[in-house]
């Protein structure tokens, strides 16, 4: 069996799909910017260090960098070209704006996907390493600073924009769980505690 | 990067087949560490057999008690499940403590046992490493090490294996399902990790062209009481200096059953069992929970850089079990 180096593949990013050959070695990063033109997710360490290529795959962060292309096929990618509702930015892009978090910005794209997981992820009800007490019965712990910060911490910021940040993402989760409770949804799921986070559709948006 | 050809299996059969066909053949799970070593030339496949679709995504209770927990179950997905925070909460607290959200969104539970050293010599092609390039020599014994191993290292390598969910699964006893081209078997985690002997290079005693399919915890009332507590160099998102997994049943202030496994101190997560037979049926005291740590510990043969880590887990395993102690009196 000889299978070939490249691979016609079709990759569905913010909805849109786009066909294209890849060298199989070609991450998921390196075919947004290079083949689909989208240069809004950045390069940073280009090893899953520093959190720069953030994006969401089927609705979950991840680091675009470690991600085959040809494996991403058939997934949902969504980009931070994705994020806004047209002219509209997104809940959490208008809060680092809002806060000022951010200084060269080279970090942001990242920062932003992955603080839309985390504000997802904690209204799923997902613990973090600084959750206290992680019995599902318990239910989610506030997402103060603490939290933020262990959620946020695959994000590096080389400008030091962390305070702003954390405000940021704290803001944006706030008018998240208002959104939702006035959609009459009671999560944070305390309940059962099972996280779900969207495993499928064109991206995962904080806004009901 | 070397090229490389790619498919995807979509059962465990035709994945074990796959890979038969070509003996540059590796599994691609979530990729994680495997990608990051291919573009290093660490690892150089020249076929990927994709995993990560195969439906090994479910963690289930079986008749027994035991949770099953499949092998393509992404991190996140077992840290966030009610079960595993329900009856074994280190084991919980030991995948939020790795890697990223990011990572642990990629990252699978067969994928993290067969994980890498992160040996800084072993991740430099330019340099000398018995476990890379058998026979080139270990520059970590007189170099770099104030990271690497204090328990059963050999003057071939002195490396430490970085997961922390397999020190919560070697507490718990965790047996490893495989499937090979003979069909499925199974290998407890306490034989799944090679010593490291004159053959760093051979790691795990998996079959050839096995793939991990699953772990098996079985039933065990004493890990619903557990932690995981792990010291690390920075706050958050960075390997271990030394970490504990830690169990304690305590009653009218005697050890019940106790279990404890160390990380970051071998090349294998470290079930402490020297120290459980030292406890159990003794009372449960910090003096107590001293003299056990000191007895595993007595084997300990810390380098030149590395000998912090000797007090390091003492000091653990005595505030771990005081505090699960303390716990078990309310």
């Amino acid at each position: 069996m000889n299978p070939t180096k490249s691979s016609a593949i079709s990759l569905r990013v913010n909805g849109e799909t786009h066909s294209l050959t890849v060298d199989n070695r070609t991450t998921l990063l390196d075919a947004l910017r290079e083949h689909i033109d989208l240069t809004g997710t950045k390069k940073g360490c280009d090893q899953g260090q520093c959190g720069a290529c953030t994006v969401l795959l089927d609705g979950r962060r991840a680091n675009s960098c470690l991600q085959l292309a040809v494996a991403a096929e058939g997934r949902a990618v969504t980009t931070i070209e994705g994020m806004a509702d047209g002219e509209r930015l997104h809940p959490v892009q208008q809060a680092f704006l809002d806060f000022d978090g951010y200084q060269c910005g080279y970090c942001t794209p990242g920062q932003v996907c992955s603080a839309v997981a985390v504000i997802e992820e904690h209204a799923a009800g997902w613990p973090s390493a600084a959750t206290a007490d992680i019995r599902p019965e318990t239910g989610p712990p506030p997402l103060d600073d603490n939290e933020i910060r262990e959620r946020m911490s695959g994000n590096l910021c080389r400008c030091g924009a962390y305070v702003s940040i954390v405000r940021a993402v704290a803001e944006a989760a706030a008018q998240a769980a208002a959104v939702r409770e006035s959609a009459g949804d009671t999560t944070p799921d305390g309940g059962s505690g099972s996280g779900t986070v969207p495993a499928g559709g064109s991206g995962a948006r904080v806004t009901a | 990067m070397r090229e490389f050809g790619y498919m995807r299996a979509t059962d465990v059969t035709e994945a074990v087949s796959l890979l038969a066909t070509d003996p540059e053949a590796r599994f691609l799970g979530g990729g994680t560490n495997l990608v990051d070593l291919m573009k290093t030339g660490v690892e150089n496949p020249a076929l990927l057999i994709d995993v990560r679709e195969l439906p090994l995504d479910r963690i289930e209770v079986a008749d027994d008690g035991a949770l099953k927990i499949g092998a393509t179950v992404t991190n996140s997905d077992l840290a966030a499940d009610p079960e595993v925070r329900r009856r074994y909460p280190a084991l919980a607290q030991a995948v939020l403590a790795g890697a990223s959200g990011q990572l642990r969104n990629m990252a699978t539970v067969g994928g993290n046992l067969l994980q890498r050293t992160r040996c800084g010599y072993f991740g430099d092609t330019t340099q000398p490493c018995n476990k890379r390039v058998p026979g080139s020599g270990c520059p970590a014994l007189t170099g770099e090490h104030h990271n690497h191993a204090i328990l059963d290292w050999s003057e071939h390598c002195v490396a430490t294996h970085p997961s922390d969910m397999g020190v919560a699964l070697a507490a718990f006893d965790a047996v490893v399902s495989v499937h090979t081209a003979d069909g499925p078997a199974e290998l407890p985690l306490s034989e799944f990790y090679l010593p490291v002997g004159d053959t760093p290079h051979r790691e795990t005693a998996l079959p050839p062209g096995a793939l991990i399919t699953g772990v098996t915890l079985p039933a065990a009332p004493v890990a619903a009481r557990s932690r995981y507590r792990k010291v690390r160099e920075r706050a958050s998102y960075a390997f271990a200096n030394g970490s504990i997994a830690a169990a304690l049943d305590v009653e009218d202030g005697t050890v019940r059953d106790v279990r404890l496994a160390f990380g970051a101190v071998a090349s294998r997560p470290w079930r402490a069992r020297k120290a459980e037979q030292a406890l159990t049926g003794g009372p449960a005291t910090p003096e107590a929970f001293a003299a056990a740590a000191d007895a595993e510990l007595a084997a300990a043969r810390p380098l030149t850089h590395n000998g912090y880590k000797v007090p390091l887990i003492r000091n653990l395993v005595v505030a771990m079990l005081t505090e699960l102690t303390q716990e078990d009196a309310r």
